[in-house]
């Protein structure tokens, strides 16, 4: 039933809140090293389900498991495994570039001596060496999304969340973001993200669209839109969600 | 309906549906009061005392009956040198007095257990008055005006006030104003064609009509049940309070307009307000006994000002007359706080 | 035909930093046009400054032929404004908040309903809700119908669209398409290309300068030629590779290809034999017709 490349698998994953059901009997696999685009309309219930994936949030029924560990079980020991970033890069505004990556370095317990290699690596392939020293609030957005990524990747998780990373971002500093996210998963690093740019679904190996509650298409972008007769995600996912009826 | 009111109606809503805020701010009063009040209170009351005497005389005799039937001691018995040090190492005594014959002539010492100061201080004072009495042949009468019964809550209910009023004023409409600008919303009242002023009023006047809700609160408790006094100069209370709320909303208004979070609103008028309040009003320790900077440091915080105004207002029960100090200082900062509030609220980066 | 807004020379400067230098432009009554740049390129500040919240440093501008500095009270009838993140009072419901703002300008929402009811009819159906407790959508159609209720000539929307759902996103521009149509001016900045395709003009702006105010045909017209789409099993090798290509300026993903922008001497069936010797497999290279988002990518490029 599950091989060792399946990082993500849940069955009949359901989460409710008193008698309103905002995750409804979702099951999904995902592979290491996949792109998996996590789409929806506002309040479909991604960010719910996102949670329970992450170990934030118990799920009412059904089971599965992340990076190997039960998702009711084992939540804590997820939480080792998986790196996450939101849509509000949760970074120190007050600290420095270097000081922000040694502390996420720290929390998730990676040896102080791999820690200074990690980071200096890091440097190397961002071409930040100059910012190391800089307050956070004083980058740029496109570097603090940047190093946001890196901030939760620097524990070489086997999945990273992204929640909506690229929000009102321009779409010159997304491309580049998008190319650290090809370069995590060529690594074999497992991507999770949602996103409302529907040209950054077409990246995504698969993608599923949640439509209030439950997962109503799963393909790659191309099957998709030969399902779908469309020639875009774009039209994909109108198609879809258009009989959305939760409008939170 | 005039913009004015639909800013109060909205900021009544925003008040009414923070219903935990305003419990809060309603019962912290009521609690505080009460607390300060009964609870807590520096008067000395039941000092347990030991007595060591090498030799009884009726002297001795006669300063021990009068402890005996003092209400502010417990004699708790003739004890040993050791038992006594023993006794007030376990707590189980606060002050020991030994009683020495030397050339005929009673001595005496007093120990008493210093682990609180304030206590210790008035308790040995009160120690000493008790044992001179028969020793000196002039009999001390002490009287005590206004507060006859040395009652905490006189001391405390002014400062209490001085207190809640600078935290729910200042506080609340600086984390009000702040959150405003935090959602956003400020830029568009700011580019609505409402008045810079309608805003701030907006924003002043629920807060104040709140404040004086809390101030007749406060007063009703402090006539029935903390039994301060009641007479005419109630109404000079009310009036010179009204004066500090404003004062009080303007320095809000201030916070606001340097403050950029609601945290960061919350921590400058916890820090600015608050503290110095209660160090530097006189309301826990007194101003004339803290060193000379600390005194005129002391003169800059409103709160300081407006707690003396209301220990002659309300304990001493004196005309306004002999407040005019205290008025004038608190009216000045009143016109300049809101000046510079007005002028800060006012300016285009 | 009149300028609804004319802008003339703007400069702005936040100590070091200029964050607008000698803007002009202008846009005509009952135009829709879209303000398009990098983050950080200026555009809140224009908005800032054309709403009257900031005073500019150097240069003018008027609204409705009312200057931003000396007519700002009575301009600030004359606009719609909503800004970059929502703005509404979260704990007031749906029709609190309308409400609100309606007397803010003195007017009765049911005088001016005729305009926002396309909008607001989805929201009728919930007067009552918190407006913290709409969904992304919603909240983006209240806070453009509180921004309507006083019917402004002039609207001007910072981001409208960011966060929100692509159905969402499409309904609204539906609705900016109406608002249009009525004669209402309309400023937009928007970070969502196909968007800024939908905008009569477009105003390209990077750094605190205005690179070209045109129609989006005109200004992809002016992109180099040389685009080539390309694709092939392994995406990512296929980037570095291309990168590293002689010939190539730059190369960028593109929906499920890859855009490649290269010298005129580019043989794109050379290059297709040299990646396949790489080990790349089904490579396909081929002329391709640049659009908004190219010209984006260009911009952010040569000056970033």
């Amino acid at each position: 039933m599950m091989d060792k490349d399946t990082v993500i698998s849940v069955k009949d994953l359901t989460k409710k809140f008193g008698n309103f059901t905002a995750v409804n009997n979702i099951t999904l696999q995902v592979r290491r090293g996949e792109i998996f685009g996590f789409l929806g309309a506002n309040g479909a219930g991604k960010t719910t389900a996102m949670r329970m994936l992450c170990g934030l949030s118990y799920p009412t029924s059904g089971s599965g498991t992340v990076a190997g560990y039960d998702i009711s079980r084992d939540a804590e020991e997820i939480k080792r495994h998986i790196g996450y970033m939101s849509q509000k890069f949760s970074l120190y505004e007050n600290l420095t570039v270097w000081e922000n990556l040694n502390l996420f370095a720290t929390i998730y317990g990676m040896p102080s001596i791999k820690i200074r290699e990690e980071i200096d690596k890091a440097f190397e392939t961002l071409g930040m060496k100059d910012l190391r020293n800089v307050l956070v609030k004083e980058i740029p957005l496109g570097w603090k999304q940047k190093l946001a990524f890196t901030a939760a990747t620097l524990h070489v998780p086997d999945i990273v969340f992204l929640d909506e990373p690229t929000g009102g971002v321009d779409p010159a500093t997304r491309r580049k973001f998008w190319e650290m996210i090809y370069r995590a998963s060529s690594d074999g690093m497992t991507i999770f993200i949602t996103t409302h740019y529907l040209d950054e679904a077409e990246y995504c190996h698969r993608i599923s669209i949640m439509v209030d509650g439950t997962i109503k298409a799963l393909d790659s972008p191309e099957g998709l839109k030969q399902k779908y007769h469309a020639d875009t995600m774009d039209e994909v996912f109108r198609i879809v969600a258009k009989d959305a009826q939760r409008f939170d | 309906m005039s913009i004015f009111q639909s800013l109060i109606k909205k900021e009544v809503l925003h008040l009414v549906r923070d219903i935990r805020t305003i419990i809060i701010v309603l019962v912290m009063p009521v609690v505080l009061l009460l607390l300060f009040g009964f609870a807590i209170s520096t008067e000395v009351n039941d000092v347990r005392l030991v007595v060591m005497t090498d030799q009884h005389t009726d002297e001795t005799r006669e300063i021990i009956e009068r402890f005996r039937t003092n209400s502010y001691f417990t004699f708790e018995g003739i004890v040993s040198h050791d038992e006594a040090e023993d006794l007030l190492r376990k707590g189980e005594a606060d002050a020991a007095v030994m009683f020495r014959t030397e050339d005929g002539k009673l001595r005496h010492q007093v120990i008493v257990d210093a682990s609180n100061t304030n206590m210790a201080q008035t308790s040995a004072a009160y120690i000493e008055s008790v044992i001179n009495n028969s020793t000196s042949g002039i009999p001390i009468v002490t009287s005590t005006l206004y507060n006859p019964q040395l009652k905490s809550a006189y001391n405390f209910v002014p400062g209490i006030m001085g207190m809640i009023f600078i935290l729910i004023c200042a506080m609340m409409t600086s984390v009000s104003i702040v959150s405003e600008k935090e959602t956003g919303t400020m830029n568009l009242l700011l580019v609505s064609p409402v008045r810079p002023w309608t805003i701030i009023l907006g924003k002043l006047v629920p807060y104040f009509m709140l404040s004086c809700i809390i101030l007749t609160l406060m007063l009703v408790l402090s006539y029935t049940m903390l039994g301060i006094p009641f007479s005419a100069s109630v109404i000079n209370v009310v009036w010179v309070t009204v004066l500090y709320i404003v004062l009080a909303l303007a320095l809000g208004l201030l916070v606001s307009t340097i403050a950029a979070t609601q945290v960061s609103a919350l921590l400058v008028s916890g820090v600015m307000f608050m503290i110095p309040v209660v160090m530097l009003s006189g309301m826990i320790f007194p101003i004339e006994n803290m060193p000379l900077v600390l005194q005129w440091l002391s003169c800059i915080i409103p709160a300081r000002w407006y707690i003396s105004a209301m220990r002659v207002l309300m304990i001493q029960q004196l005309p306004i007359g002999y407040v005019l100090t205290e008025v004038i200082v608190l009216s000045c900062m009143t016109m300049g706080v809101l000046i510079l509030a007005i002028k800060k609220f006012n300016a285009k980066k | 035909m009149n300028n609804a807004i004319s802008i003339n020379h703007l400069t702005k400067r936040y100590g070091r930093l200029t964050a607008l230098d000698r803007v002009t432009f202008s846009v005509p009554e009952g135009c829709m046009l879209g303000l398009i740049g990098p983050d950080g390129a200026g555009k809140t500040t224009l908005y800032q400054i054309l709403t009257t919240l900031l005073n500019p440093d150097e240069g003018s501008a008027t609204v409705v032929g009312l200057d931003v500095v000396n007519d700002y009270r009575k301009l600030r009838t004359q606009i719609g404004y909503m800004p970059e993140r929502f703005s509404l009072y979260p704990d007031l419901t749906v029709s609190e908040n309308l409400q609100f703002f309606a007397s803010l300008f003195g007017v009765d929402v049911k005088d001016n309903y005729d305009l926002i009811a396309p909008i607001f009819n989805q929201l009728k159906k919930f007067p009552n809700r918190k407006a913290r407790a709409l969904s992304g959508g919603m909240k983006q159609k209240l806070a453009l119908s509180c921004a309507l209720i006083h019917r402004p000539k002039v609207l001007l929307l910072d981001e409208p669209t960011t966060g929100v759902d692509a159905v969402s996103r499409s309904e609204f521009w539906d609705m900016l398409a109406t608002l249009k149509a009525k004669g209402i001016t309309i400023l937009v900045s928007t970070s969502y290309m196909d968007e800024a395709e939908q905008c009569e003009r477009i105003a390209l702006i990077n750094k605190g300068k205005i690179l070209g105010v045109d129609t989006p045909k005109n200004l992809v017209e002016r992109l180099d030629s040389n685009i080539y789409k390309a694709s092939a099993v392994e995406m990512y090798p296929l980037l570095n590779a291309l990168r590293g290509y002689p010939g190539v300026n730059d190369c960028y993903t593109f929906g499920t290809t890859l855009h490649v922008v290269a010298d005129d001497g580019f043989d794109p069936d050379a290059a297709i034999d040299k990646l396949r010797g790489n080990g790349l497999t089904d490579v396909r290279i081929c002329q391709a017709k640049g659009n908004i988002e190219d010209l984006f990518i260009k911009l952010a490029k040569d000056d970033g």
